[in-house]
């Protein structure tokens, strides 16, 4: 299948004597620029801090990856179509307390019955289905930016996220989720965790359904030029909606494994990690700009945000001190991506 | 002594030569009238003059010193105004704001405050001049186009112009807007101030102008006093030449069957009015018109990218659903004008964009997974039989190819589905002679296999070249019809720039 990314310029980049202007390019465009820059992070911070070589923190660091990759898989559809959605922490909230209101024991709609996982499951999911469906028809239908759509349903979906939870507890979070729930978070299968292997799962999914499907050739169509999309017979509409259900979805995926690991459903859970799955898809080189983007990139973005946190917190650096850096990362990957589609530009 | 003089201006644009060494002069006080069809090197060569692109060769004087600006505002400094065919003023801003965009005068030295008074009272000196009874803080948005133009004019006074491009000026006026434009005209001139004139409209052209300019292909055809020229001397002159051995032999005669493509009586009010068309199997109609008149909307409109008001359109007999996807479905093709904005996805491989229309015949039903294989073959297919020059068609982006061969791949994206009608506007737009000839052909070939094709060009000798029958727009109407036998260029063109009723003298 022809990868639609990059390749003009980095074979114009091959052809070039390879001198240090073509060398940074090349480096700059590669397919694999950010696991590069991963193994090199950790080739370089093993010796200020050697913990980071050792198998508990190593598989500490796939453990924080896995839910935040669900997500950020998301993200990347939307950021290949050159939209973005910043309602993914409030659907991972939303989705937390809807799923945990049916399953707990504490009063909860089923509480104690034997249908209350698969139905509490199926709760998550169709919250961020529909939150998706909400964005994707009001961002065609109505022709509002994403962005705008997007910062507003965070804004509701967190509300009524803490509001439903005052009708189930007087807690703040709805405690006493069944054992075969927190099981599919905290279970292993000969030391692979279920949550790996399904995130690995809808990582392959998500990297089909980009290469080889017309729903593929159609986000990406759309991404670099919507009018030619439309004018080639593309259902935009339909693909939108369609990528913002995937959002949502993801993000519905990554709240059941988090709800798991806290083992209670949280109204402000995954508050703080809007800016960590924007800025991973960015670092792993999508393209904030439409059109450009890989599920493979997204991994090793993760990676290397998930990297800077554990060792910046292995070096017992404060809170502010891993903001501030995170900050720094992500705007480098910002800055990148516009350098590229200027260079891009400029053939 | 010349107000401005330019000597051999040449100008190609990738390798196409639009611009052959045109000379032209002008004394202070003159109107100089420039005529010509669309693609004859008009809009170059005042955007040479008004610094908008640099000639590749010749020489410019301006009041006897070299003259070769590199920037619209280096024009404008020398004393160059462009008022251009698609005004260019803020319309959020008011009339003065406008006037004094790039370099408000301040009211204090070094402190960023702007006089008000003073910009206020320079603004109703500039309306005065132009003859705009309207008070300088009346935003622009709420002028109507001729009381816009106006106010361009003042700001091409406000910077001292000595020598103003008017560009179709009258197209978006009324007829008593047009008499005030004309009067005022009339008052620069007296003020020595020279002047470009450039439109359709001829017996404007006549009215107005001292010396009238007449271009072809790039090249001067005609110079004379605006007293010795008719209006059927520029259009012959327009029009020039015989047909040369430009199009390729067609064999295929349009079948008499039912028409494949009907429209009835199709209106959208300011755009087209009451058009009805039928094109058979096999057929191919040329629909010629000016800019404006019409005839891209009427493409539009019937691939669904615009609305209509009243009529139906029917393909196979069957009536034709308003969105492009399901136009697209029901057997319709649409190469559009413009090709980057609406006909390429720039950064996408060629074989992406060859596969985009038909991407779906090529997927398991329910699933939508690719046949990467049969997928390639068929692309591939395409890509020789368009005899696309390209190096890799899986890696390489269509960015990356000339025109003409963009414009091959956008045509075996549609062929790729075998449509049974094919609409093309302005097919060879920016592209060389010999991609031109190929596009001929696929068209010729199309048509053999049966497809019932609409082709609109502002080249008429590109529609007497390819076409069975010729329909001439105008205004959002048809104004005449052709048929092979009676396939005149200067007929075709007096059709299309029928005087409009404004302009009654």
């Amino acid at each position: 299948m022809p990868t639609l990314q990059q390749k003009p310029v980095s074979a114009r980049v091959r052809n070039a004597p390879p001198g240090g202007m073509a060398l940074l390019k090349r480096t700059l465009f590669s397919e694999y620029f950010t696991l590069v820059l991963c193994v090199t992070y950790f080739v370089v911070m093993l010796p200020f801090s050697p913990a980071l070589g050792t198998p508990t923190v190593i598989k500490n660091i796939f453990s924080e990856m896995i839910p935040l990759l669900a997500v950020a898989i998301g993200q990347t559809f939307i950021l290949i179509l050159g939209e973005i959605d910043l309602s993914v922490t409030s659907t991972i909230a939303l989705a937390s307390v809807f799923g945990a209101s049916i399953m707990t024991s504490n009063g909860g709609y089923l509480a104690n019955q034997p249908a209350a996982v698969p139905v509490g499951l199926m709760a998550f999911l169709l919250v961020g289905l529909g939150v998706g469906f909400l964005n994707g028809a009001s961002i065609t239908y109505l022709g509002m930016p994403s962005f705008l759509v997007t910062l507003t349903t965070r804004m509701l979906f967190s509300g009524i996220a803490i509001w439903y939870t005052t009708f189930h507890t007087r807690l703040s979070s709805i405690s006493g989720l069944p054992q075969s729930f927190l099981w599919i978070g905290q279970g292993e299968w000969n030391g692979i965790p279920y949550s790996m292997a399904g995130v690995a799962l809808l990582a392959v999914v998500a990297h089909l359904a980009m290469t080889r499907t017309v729903f593929g050739r159609w986000l990406y169509a759309i991404g670099i030029n919507r009018q030619t999309a439309r004018v080639s017979g593309v259902p935009v509409e339909r693909v939108v909606i369609l990528a913002f259900m995937i959002s949502g979805f993801c993000a519905a995926l990554c709240s059941i494994l988090y709800t798991g690991r806290l083992q209670t459903g949280t109204p402000i859970l995954g508050e703080r990690i809007l800016l960590d799955v924007i800025g991973a898809v960015v670092i792993g080189g999508t393209s904030l700009f439409g059109g450009k983007g890989k599920v493979s990139w997204t991994v090793f973005g993760v990676l290397f945000l998930v990297l800077v946190d554990t060792t910046l917190r292995l070096l017992g650096s404060s809170l502010f001190t891993i903001f501030m850096v995170k900050g720094v990362v992500i705007l480098m990957a910002s800055v990148m991506d516009a350098l590229r589609n200027r260079l891009f530009a400029e053939r | 002594m010349a107000l401005l003089e330019a000597k051999g201006l040449t100008k190609s644009f990738y390798g196409v030569t639009v611009l052959h060494g045109v000379d032209l002069a002008i004394e202070p006080g003159e109107v100089l009238g420039l005529v010509g069809e669309n693609g004859s090197g008009k809009s170059t060569s005042m955007n040479i003059l008004g610094g908008v692109l640099q000639p590749d060769g010749g020489s410019m004087t301006l009041g006897g010193v070299p003259y070769a600006p590199r920037d619209p505002r280096d024009a404008s400094r020398a004393g160059i105004s462009f008022i251009h065919q698609e005004l260019n003023l803020f319309p959020n801003l008011t009339v003065e704001e406008n006037l004094y965009l790039d370099g408000f005068p301040f009211r204090f030295p070094f402190l960023p405050f702007i006089d008000r008074r003073r910009i206020r009272q320079r603004t109703k000196a500039l309306l005065a001049e132009v003859d705009l009874p309207a008070s300088p803080a009346t935003p622009v948005s709420s002028l109507s186009p001729g009381e816009r133009q106006m106010v361009e004019i003042a700001k091409a006074l406000s910077g001292q112009a000595r020598l103003i491009i008017f560009d179709e000026p009258t197209t978006s006026l009324t007829s008593r807007e047009i008499e005030r434009l004309f009067a005022l005209i009339s008052k620069l001139r007296a003020r020595r101030i020279g002047m470009i004139y450039i439109s359709h409209i001829l017996h404007d052209v006549l009215r107005l102008c001292d010396h009238v300019l007449v271009l072809r292909d790039g090249a001067l055809v005609g110079s004379d006093r605006a007293a010795n020229m008719t209006p059927e001397r520029m259009v012959t002159l327009m029009v020039g030449r015989t047909m040369e051995q430009m199009f390729p032999p067609r064999f295929e005669k349009p079948s008499a069957t039912p028409p494949v493509l009907e429209l009835r009586s199709v209106s959208q009010p300011g755009v087209v009015k009451n058009i009805s068309l039928v094109v058979h199997r096999s057929e191919v109609v040329g629909v010629a018109g000016l800019l404006g008149s019409g005839r891209t909307e009427l493409a539009r409109i019937i691939f669904g990218l615009a609305p209509r008001q009243t009529g139906t359109i029917l393909v196979e007999g069957r009536e034709l659903a308003r969105s492009p996807r399901e136009v697209m479905q029901a057997g319709v093709a649409f190469l559009t004008e413009d090709r980057r904005l609406e006909g390429t996805l720039g950064s996408a491989s060629i074989a992406h964009n060859l596969a985009l229309p038909a991407v779906e015949s090529y997927a398991g039903t329910g699933t939508g997974v690719l046949d990467s294989a049969r997928l390639h073959a068929a692309v591939s297919g395409m890509a020789r039989s368009v005899q696309l020059k390209a190096s890799d068609i899986e890696r390489q982006p269509i960015n990356a190819l000339s025109g003409g061969n963009q414009q091959k791949v956008v045509l075996g994206k549609w062929l790729m589905r075998s449509p049974k009608v094919l609409i093309l506007d302005e097919p060879t737009r920016g592209i060389d002679v010999g991609a031109k000839y190929e596009i001929y052909r696929i068209i010729n070939d199309l048509a053999a296999q049966g497809a019932a094709i609409l082709v609109i060009s502002s080249e008429i000798e590109e529609l007497i070249g390819l076409s069975d029958r010729i329909l001439v727009m105008c205004h959002g109407e048809f104004s005449a019809e052709f048929n092979k036998a009676t396939f005149d260029p200067e007929e075709i063109l007096r059709a299309a720039m029928k005087k409009p009723v404004h302009s009654s003298p």
